[in-house]
């Protein structure tokens, strides 16, 4: 194997900010090599500068040993390197062949060559094992859909290197199962992956060697077979991070929270759950199965068709975010960017945006900037929000300090009920324990809490109960040691022997 | 403080709209040493305030992530409806002149009820609606006047409010600085405001924090219908009759304000204190151009050109948004 990309001393400088400090990088061919790191430690920079977003501030590269001065987009992608970014490249008004070949379009002397960019497309998507109609509008495709189309178009130029940054994010188990098949083809094809994930377990089966990043430098680079996952671990954070999932006291209570045969016209039907006080109960199943659906519907934010909904005793008619907020239920979104934050606005107003009405935060009336601060002190320390700087943009945080930031929200006002919908997707591990360690403050002082996840170890580490939802039914609910990655896998499984019978 | 921080806080802070001022003012003043005049600067504070005070509405409407283009248009209805009412009533005086006035701004607050709810409720394109209601607002004041100015003004309520001074100040100044006092204290320290800049900044968020955000749309659209009247009411006591022409540019004006004063086109930002600042500019220089003879037909082109330097000069303080 030899190396295709050589990086020696990488340093970005943004600012003041010194984001990334003389690192080296070497891609071997045919290697899938991951990047580890908590959010900010350079990850997100060190891919960005070989994709050539932006130019470096020292150090040098050599691609194929050709030293290369400085990369733009469009020199890096000339080089054979291919980057799929966590933010879709995709135009949601324009269909999968329009995107793929969006900015390459294959011409003849005046017309499109609409049939050769159709094979070519279709070849690409057998490549990757993974079918999207093509004549389809990226708006209308799921998330996973969406991240296949952009692999694809990544791959559409036969690149040398690819770079996948959070690839399976929002893919769930059975569609990251064809992602790493394509992944071993085109490692076989000796192409250079950069892999980066949070997910541990992904890491372990995919890659060859892994680097990980700690405040922009490089603590080191391993074979993946030499290293425990705690020693990974350890390097990432810098010190034996205690375990990830605490153990959780449950102590179910009265029934805070129930549906009785909930329908949201094309996502749920007839789903009925119960959530005690004192519980964390999971909601499993494939992305589309209408987990999403269940949890916004009971928050008010997806119309139901037919059925109830019981709140404290009390029947909810029509569920809207106002009127449950304020009788105790609160819901915290998948998609933090679309719903979570007003990204432009300080922290503090994202924090106090659904609890203006507390009289904590007025005086005479008016809102008090020093009282709001005062406020948000206590919610904030719990969470361990870094930097602790409320008053900056929303934007300016790492992914898993803006989910603190929605976190907190639901810390403002007094919530009995916490819906959580993904917590922990896209954000580091120290984030992750942190939210965990939320949770288990949350149920342990009486709070009930339903939470929706892709990520079956949160579920089997968290979860008293568990409901297994398949095209948007209830199909089953394990207890206590009924609670197994492998029971909760055999019921996605007997979904898609089903979807097949079906189809 | 670090380059950065310290060139985020003049951003923030409107630095560059202060900055502006200071030029166009001391610019006008070398140039044309009558600017200074004691009888120009009222007219000044005047005209100020005729931009002011829709720019307010037009500012609170795009922070919602929205556009008001009927501005104008509103402005008109309400000069028209004033005049047509009073002319009802010629015997009325004292607080019987209240009577228009209300008619005049519950046709504002009619219009910003209609433009807000289709946007909320319908989630319509503000620009589109907004621009239909133009067209039908304009229609109905140039059809009732045929584009005649409707006379009969109460000549009490022009030498009160048009011609009269309070305190060596012009009223509509006074008025004018009540309202933006107004719209400062709504912004900073009242949750409707603290709405507005949510709803502008991530609807999705602003409703799943519990923000009633059709209730919050409607009241911008309203607010802004309200201003607008208020303005055409105001005008038409300094002009003593109701024309359906009155509005002309200066709807368009309020956005160059708002723009100008900082304003997102985006939503989700923007300070009452720097759109009444930015519309003191824009009053400025074309005070300074009538003074000194400028061709009407030119202002225009300073007025366009004053913008895209402003949009420009903004965008290169700020920097280009980095991709981290």
């Amino acid at each position: 194997m030899s190396a295709m990309l050589e990086l020696t001393g990488m340093t970005k400088r943004f600012g003041g900010v010194v984001a990334l400090d003389g690192v080296d990088f070497t891609l071997l061919s045919g290697e899938v090599h991951a990047l580890l790191g908590e959010n900010g430690a350079g990850k997100s920079t060190l891919i960005n500068l070989i994709a050539g977003t932006y130019g470096w501030t020292e150090g040098s590269c050599r691609i194929d040993g050709q030293t290369v001065s400085a990369l733009t987009p469009q020199k890096s992608r000339d080089a054979g390197v291919a980057a799929v970014f966590q933010e879709f490249s995709l135009v949601p008004d324009l269909t999968v062949e329009e995107n793929l070949f969006l900015g390459r379009e294959i011409k003849g002397r005046l017309f499109l060559n609409r049939r050769a960019m159709r094979a070519r497309a279709e070849e690409r998507f057998r490549d990757i094992g993974f079918h999207v109609e093509l004549a389809s509008k990226i708006e209308t495709l799921t998330r996973a859909q969406k991240q296949m189309v952009e692999i694809a178009k990544g791959m559409l130029s036969d690149a040398k290197i690819l770079i996948l940054d959070e690839p399976t994010a929002s893919l769930t188990d059975g569609e990251a199962e064809k992602l790493f098949a394509a992944i071993a083809g085109l490692k076989a094809r000796g192409v250079g992956i950069i892999y980066v994930s949070h997910r541990m377990a992904e890491i372990r089966r995919l890659a060859d060697r892994v680097t990980v990043l700690r405040g922009g430098r490089k603590i080191d680079t391993v074979a993946i077979a030499a290293a425990s996952d705690a020693t990974l671990i350890e390097m990432m954070v810098g010190q034996p991070v205690e375990r990830l999932y605490p153990s959780i006291s449950q102590r179910p209570a009265e029934i805070v929270l129930a549906t009785r045969g909930l329908r949201v016209s094309g996502s749920v039907s007839d789903a009925s759950i119960t959530v005690r006080a004192g519980e964390i109960v999971g909601l499993a199943g494939l992305v589309g199965c209408g987990r999403s659906e269940l949890c916004r519907a009971v928050f008010g934010l997806e119309r139901m068709s037919s059925g109830e909904i019981e709140l404290h005793g009390a029947v909810v008619r029509a569920p809207v975010p106002h009127s449950m907020l304020r009788a105790g239920l609160c819901y915290y979104p998948a998609d933090r960017g679309a719903e979570g934050l007003a990204l432009t606005r300080p922290g503090r107003e994202n924090v106090t945006m659904a609890a203006l009405d507390d009289p904590r935060l007025s005086q005479g009336g008016l809102l008090k900037s020093w009282r709001e601060r005062r406020a948000i002190a206590a919610p904030l320390k719990t969470l361990g929000l870094r930097p602790m700087a409320p008053e900056r943009a929303a934007s300016s945080f790492s992914g898993g300090n803006q989910q603190k930031l929605v976190l907190a929200r639901g810390l403002m006002r007094p919530v009995s009920v916490h819906i959580f919908d993904e917590p922990t997707v896209g954000i580091d591990v120290g984030a992750k324990s942190e939210v965990y360690r939320l949770m288990k403050t949350l149920v342990e002082n009486g709070a009930a809490i339903l939470l929706s996840s892709s990520e079956l170890p949160e579920l089997v580490h968290l979860a008293n109960r568990v409901y297994v939802m398949r095209e948007g039914r209830i199909v089953a609910e394990l207890k206590a040691d009924g609670i197994t990655e492998a029971t909760v896998l055999r019921h996605y499984f007997d979904a898609e022997t089903g979807a097949t019978e079906a189809a | 403080m670090s380059p950065d921080t310290l060139r985020r806080r003049f951003v923030e802070t409107g630095g560059i709209v202060i900055l502006l001022l200071v030029a166009v003012a001391a610019a006008a003043a070398i140039i044309e040493p009558r600017f200074l005049n004691r009888l120009n600067i009222l007219n000044v504070l005047r005209n100020f305030s005729f931009l002011a005070v829709p720019a307010i509405g037009q500012m609170i409407v795009m922070t919602t992530g929205g556009f008001d283009l009927s501005v104008g248009a509103t402005m008109a209805l309400a000069s028209v409806v004033t005049a047509a009412a009073m002319a009802t009533m010629p015997d009325a005086h004292g607080l019987q002149l209240l009577v228009p006035v209300m008619l005049a701004l519950a046709s504002g607050a009619c219009v910003g009820l209609v433009n807000g709810t289709l946007v909320a409720r319908l989630s319509l394109s503000p620009f589109m609606v907004t621009l239909a209601s133009l067209s039908i607002v304009a229609g109905i004041t140039l059809y009732y006047t045929q584009g005649i100015p409707i006379y009969g003004v109460s000549d009490a309520f022009v030498d009160a409010i048009g011609r009269g001074q309070v305190l060596g100040l012009p009223p509509v100044l006074l008025l004018a600085i009540v309202v933006i006092a107004i719209a400062i204290i709504l912004q900073r320290r009242t949750a409707l405001g603290r709405h507005f800049y949510a709803v502008g900044g991530n609807v999705g968020a602003a409703r799943l924090s519990g923000v009633r955000t059709h209730r919050v749309l409607i009241t911008a659209y309203v607010l802004s219908g309200l201003l607008a009247a208020l303005t055409g009411v105001l005008i038409t006591a300094r002009i003593g009759s109701g024309q359906s022409t009155i509005g002309g540019t200066l709807g368009l004006e309020t956005i160059a304000a708002a723009v100008i004063g900082g304003v997102s086109l985006r939503g989700g930002s923007g300070r009452a204190e720097n759109v009444a600042m930015a519309a003191l500019c824009l009053t400025i220089i074309a005070n300074a151009m009538n003074l000194t003879q400028i061709d009407s037909k030119f202002q225009t082109l300073v007025l366009g050109s004053v913008l895209i330097g402003a949009l420009a000069f903004d965008r290169i303080v700020q920097g280009r948004r980095a991709n981290v």
